[in-house]
């Protein structure tokens, strides 16, 4: 059906949908990657919305967004798309930057009336010639064609409307030779109560995609290439989901019930949002009345013997600060995520950054050391999310678990983890021996030197804690001068030897090359993007990525010793790169630095790992 | 005191106590084990988490678990322990400082949610253990270290704000008035829900003497009334004065005198819904007409916080049948790659 069509094949293309914040842009968005992920290829998504629920209809704060990559070797949502939809004039506005050279447009026509360029701020009334628009633009009645698809539906014009999206990702869907009946199996679950709406949407969806059809001969339509995947059950799953899913995992592996103490910010607030759903896994999520008694209320769940956690963002974790060294103090196990955004204070709560490095590893008061781990994906987010629960139980510490709101809003396929994939957690229970000779006390510790973790009512260990300095034996207050340098240094070497308990740091890319690029958390995707393209060029890089940044790796020193050249980039002004060469006083790190609330793009990265190597 | 299998010992650790000779905290701790006695929960089976201040140090004295936590924070952190591990018999201790400035905004949540913790207030309208700054109880004018020409704000009533955040049982006792405060310190716990128990606690050094005007034992009689449920309303060295009715409001009256007799006196139902009476009863402050009320004054049931989280986890459970994470994500939305 498409032989007049120009085809074209590509390993991966971008999608950008954008409009209204109130449009519907990330349902359309995800649709189109669940079906993509669904035909077996490689998903990376970027919400990228505004802070404001709905700003004004048709102004340019407004403008919320939506990118998706899909194909062959997708390890980022793309820096720039192939095809942009734009559903107004503001969201042309704010999004035909994002474009490639040779991509095409396609866009709602019937909100390009005079008065949506004046609301989007056009100077003259041809948008496209404003813009400097050359790319092939299709102009879509998509707001006539959605009313005539639906003119006997008995629905509300504001219904009506509301369905425009799904004419978009009809439209698309057929641009991408995507069947639609799994996109129809979504909407029927989204739209599960309301069977109307539904049958509303489904019509739409078919309405664009037969659009689509019929207006074929002047677009490119694409093939895309499709993975092999490991064999197994796959879902579409973002990075607070997988956050989510992975603490329930790490509940199961260390019998212990999970207890959330949370209190919603943006953007960790669907991590509140998912564990409250899992109540139907015997999850215990409770939205307190502010921050600190979100941690404060996980720290007495931990004290009661639950695997207990907290989430938020920046602000949060500032509040939560005292919270977080009380546990310190108590030798309790803790998690404490942190779902960065733009800061300082309110900062950009919708966009993405990683300066919180520096709050995570020393924002408390006294000598207070903890493990950070960060995820490098929206997946990996499951396993670090476990990685920070063991760390937790078995060296009986609080873990930050520093994701971003990049990773924590995008999504990518997952595969579903068989019950035997995920090692079994060592919860230190008092040995039974132990107990039963009543010579146990509660700072006894064990090899890693992490304490041991009765639940609460278990008869011969009834135990005080507290936030006054205790006695290295008996638990008891202690002012002892030699006692308290001897608990900071042994807090201390606690956290240290975790080191003995994380995997190496891997080196991916060219390991015989003269440079290094590191990285940390949710850049991961870019880098190794930016990897593969500048050894395919020739310029030979190997990328050393952390997920465990306190303590590091046991081996880093002995790596950051083989290069000549170091390049630590990172989405701040340099803390990780501080934080190494601080260290690591020999290495000779340089540094690639973005503070603007998006992520890294590939090409910049490649640009800038090149001219370091050009002129060094 | 009831029999049960343990003695007030029982709860005692074997830390010495430190707080100063004389101080009011020694009397409340004594009688705290003797309620925990005649309860005969388990001291393993009993959780005490305090905050920040002289009172906070309690949980050192107690052979219970105990968290002695941060400043103002005892009511979240009980709050996590109770929903975590709803089996404990959960005691908060709180000064006026702890529970009602820094800590007021998880107190009156606590108070709201209804979690099932007992709640002593240790109210000696001071900052002791920082020596001598004016607490969200002491009154206009109190001149104090930070307050030298008198403060210039009124202070809270503990009272007023539990009603005010809907509680259900309220109680209160002296220091010194040690039957009393065993007994409403146990009928706090028998209480399901957030029980709050203020104690007039006397600091002896940096605000000796704050309550005599109501508590001194040559007034104490005439300027206090024990409430108990079911009861008559009569105080008095001989119980010869009794609360009535007078509008809208209560007024103190001489049984016998200007017409009154035993029978217009009220019978206190500490049960009944309506917190109205209760309210009237509690803001009656000792140093007018109207006597400082004692003894449990609200004993309402209601919901609790963490039998609902509960309760709620359990049905959900049953009606999804999960019984792993992988059977949840697995009921949803999933391909397969062969």
């Amino acid at each position: 059906m498409l032989e007049n069509t120009n085809i074209k094949t590509l390993d991966k293309v971008v999608v950008r949908f954008s409009g209204d914040s109130g449009d519907g842009m990330q349902l359309a968005g995800n649709i189109f990657t669940n079906v993509s992920a669904g035909l077996g290829n490689q998903v990376s998504t970027f919400p990228d919305y505004p802070a404001e629920i709905r700003a004004p209809q048709g102004s340019l704060g407004g403008v919320s967004g939506f990118q998706v990559s899909v194909g062959k070797g997708v390890h980022t949502p793309g820096d720039s798309c192939d095809v942009l939809v734009s559903m107004n004039a503001a969201a042309l506005k704010q999004n035909h930057r994002f474009l490639k050279p040779g991509g095409v447009i396609i866009v709602d026509i019937d909100s390009f009336r005079e008065s949506d360029l004046k609301k989007a701020q056009y100077t003259t009334d041809n948008p496209f010639e404003e813009l400097g628009i050359k790319a092939q633009i299709v102009e879509v009645p998509v707001t006539t064609m959605t009313k005539a698809a639906l003119a006997d539906s008995g629905l509300d014009n504001k219904s009506v409307l509301k369905c425009r999206n799904i004419f978009a990702l009809g439209l698309v869907c057929w641009l991408f030779d995507r069947p639609l009946d799994a996109a129809l199996r979504h909407l029927q679950k989204k739209f599960a109560k309301k069977p109307a709406v539904f049958e509303a949407n489904a019509k739409v969806l078919q309405a664009g995609y037969d659009y689509g059809h019929n207006i074929h001969a002047s677009v490119s339509t694409y093939r895309v290439e499709t993975e092999d995947p490991k064999p197994g059950v796959y879902t579409d799953i973002n990075g607070n989901t997988a956050t989510a899913w992975g603490l329930i995992m790490a509940s199961e592996k260390c019998g212990r019930p999970l207890f959330l103490g949370s209190y919603p910010i943006t953007p960790a607030t669907d991590i509140l949002h998912e564990l409250a759903k899992r109540k139907d896994l015997g999850v215990k999520a409770c939205q307190m009345e502010d921050e600190i008694a979100g941690v404060c209320s996980a720290i007495g769940a931990s004290f009661a013997g639950n695997l207990a956690v907290t989430s938020t963002s920046g602000p949060g974790l500032a509040l939560k600060s005292e919270g977080i060294g009380l546990a310190v103090m108590a030798e309790l196990p803790l998690v404490i995520i942190d779902v960065q955004r733009g800061g300082p204070s309110t900062g950009l709560p919708t966009k993405t950054e990683q300066t919180d490095l520096m709050q995570a590893l020393y924002g408390r008061n006294g000598e207070s050391p903890l493990a950070v781990v960060a995820p490098a994906s929206p997946t990996d987010c499951f396993t670090m999310a476990f990685e920070a629960c063991r760390i937790a139980v078995e060296h009986m510490t609080p873990v930050i678990l520093l994701s971003d709101a990049f990773i924590g809003n995008g999504s990518s396929a997952w595969r579903v983890p068989e019950a035997d994939e995920y090692p079994e957690i060592k919860t230190p229970n008092i040995p039974a021996e132990k107990l039963a000779g009543g010579n146990w006390h509660a700072y006894d510790r064990r090899d890693n030197l992490g304490r041991y973790w009765p639940i609460g009512g278990t008869e011969g260990a009834a135990h005080r804690l507290g936030g006054l300095e205790k006695d290295s034996v008996t638990g008891a207050i202690s002012n002892n001068p030699v006692n308290h340098e001897k608990m900071v240094l042994l807090r201390r070497e606690k956290i240290a030897r975790i080191a003995d308990d994380i995997p190496e740091l891997e080196l991916l890319g060219n390991a015989d090359a003269d440079t290094l690029l590191i990285g940390w958390g949710g850049t991961y995707g870019h880098l190794q993007s930016a990897t593969e393209e500048l050894n395919a060029a020739g310029k030979k890089v190997a990328l050393a990525h952390f997920r465990y940044i306190n303590p590091l790796p046991k081996n880093t020193g002995e790596i950051l010793g083989r290069y000549k050249r170091i390049i630590v980039a990172e989405l701040n002004t340099g803390m990780f790169a501080d934080y190494l060469q601080c260290r690591y006083p020999d290495a000779r790190i340089m540094r690639i630095n973005k503070i603007q609330g998006q992520p890294f793009a590939v090409s910049e990265l490649v640009d800038r790992v090149t001219k370091y190597m050009e002129e060094d | 005191m009831e029999e049960t299998q343990f003695t007030p010992a029982d709860y005692k650790s074997d830390q010495a106590v430190r707080w100063c000779p004389g101080c009011g905290d020694h009397a409340i701790l004594n009688t705290l084990h003797k309620a925990m006695a005649t309860l005969g929960v388990a001291p393993h089976n009993t959780a005490v988490i305090s905050g920040i201040g002289c009172s906070s140090r309690l949980p050192y004295y107690m052979n219970t678990y105990g968290f002695h936590t941060i400043h103002g924070r005892a009511a979240a952190v009980a709050t996590g322990y109770k929903v975590a591990n709803p089996g404990m018999m959960v005691w908060q201790i709180s000064g006026d400082g702890d529970g009602l400035a820094i800590g007021g905004n998880h107190f009156i949540h606590a108070v709201r949610r209804n979690v099932d913790i007992n709640i002593i207030l240790f109210n000696n309208k001071i900052y002791g253990l920082t020596k001598g700054q004016y607490s969200p109880t002491s009154a206009r004018g109190f001149v104090s270290k930070s307050s030298p020409y008198g403060t210039v704000e009124d202070p809270f009533i503990p009272a007023e704000l539990v009603f005010g955040a809907r509680g259900n049982f309220f109680g209160r006792s002296i220091d010194v008035e040690l039957a009393t405060s065993q007994e409403v310190l146990v009928a706090a716990a028998r209480h399901k829900g957030t029980s709050v128990v203020e104690i007039l606690q006397n600091c002896v050094i940096f605000n000796n003497g704050i309550h005599n005007a109501i508590t001194d034992r040559t007034i104490r009689a005439e300027r206090t009334i024990t409430l108990r449920h079911g009861e008559k309303m009569l105080f008095g060295a001989n119980n010869e004065r009794g609360l009535v009715r007078d509008g809208f409001l209560l007024k103190a009256v001489t049984v016998g005198e200007d017409g009154y007799t035993i029978d217009d006196v009220l019978v206190h139902d500490a049960h009944t819904q309506s917190n109205f009476l209760h309210q009237q009863l509690a803001m009656m402050d000792g140093l007018g007409d109207l006597p400082l009320a004692l003894g449990v004054i609200r004993d309402v049931e209601a919901p609790t916080y963490e039998a609902g989280v509960s309760e709620q986890v359990e049905e959900v459970r049953a009606k999804k049948g999960f019984s792993t994470l992988r059977d949840m994500i697995l009921a949803g939305d999933t391909w397969e790659v062969k």
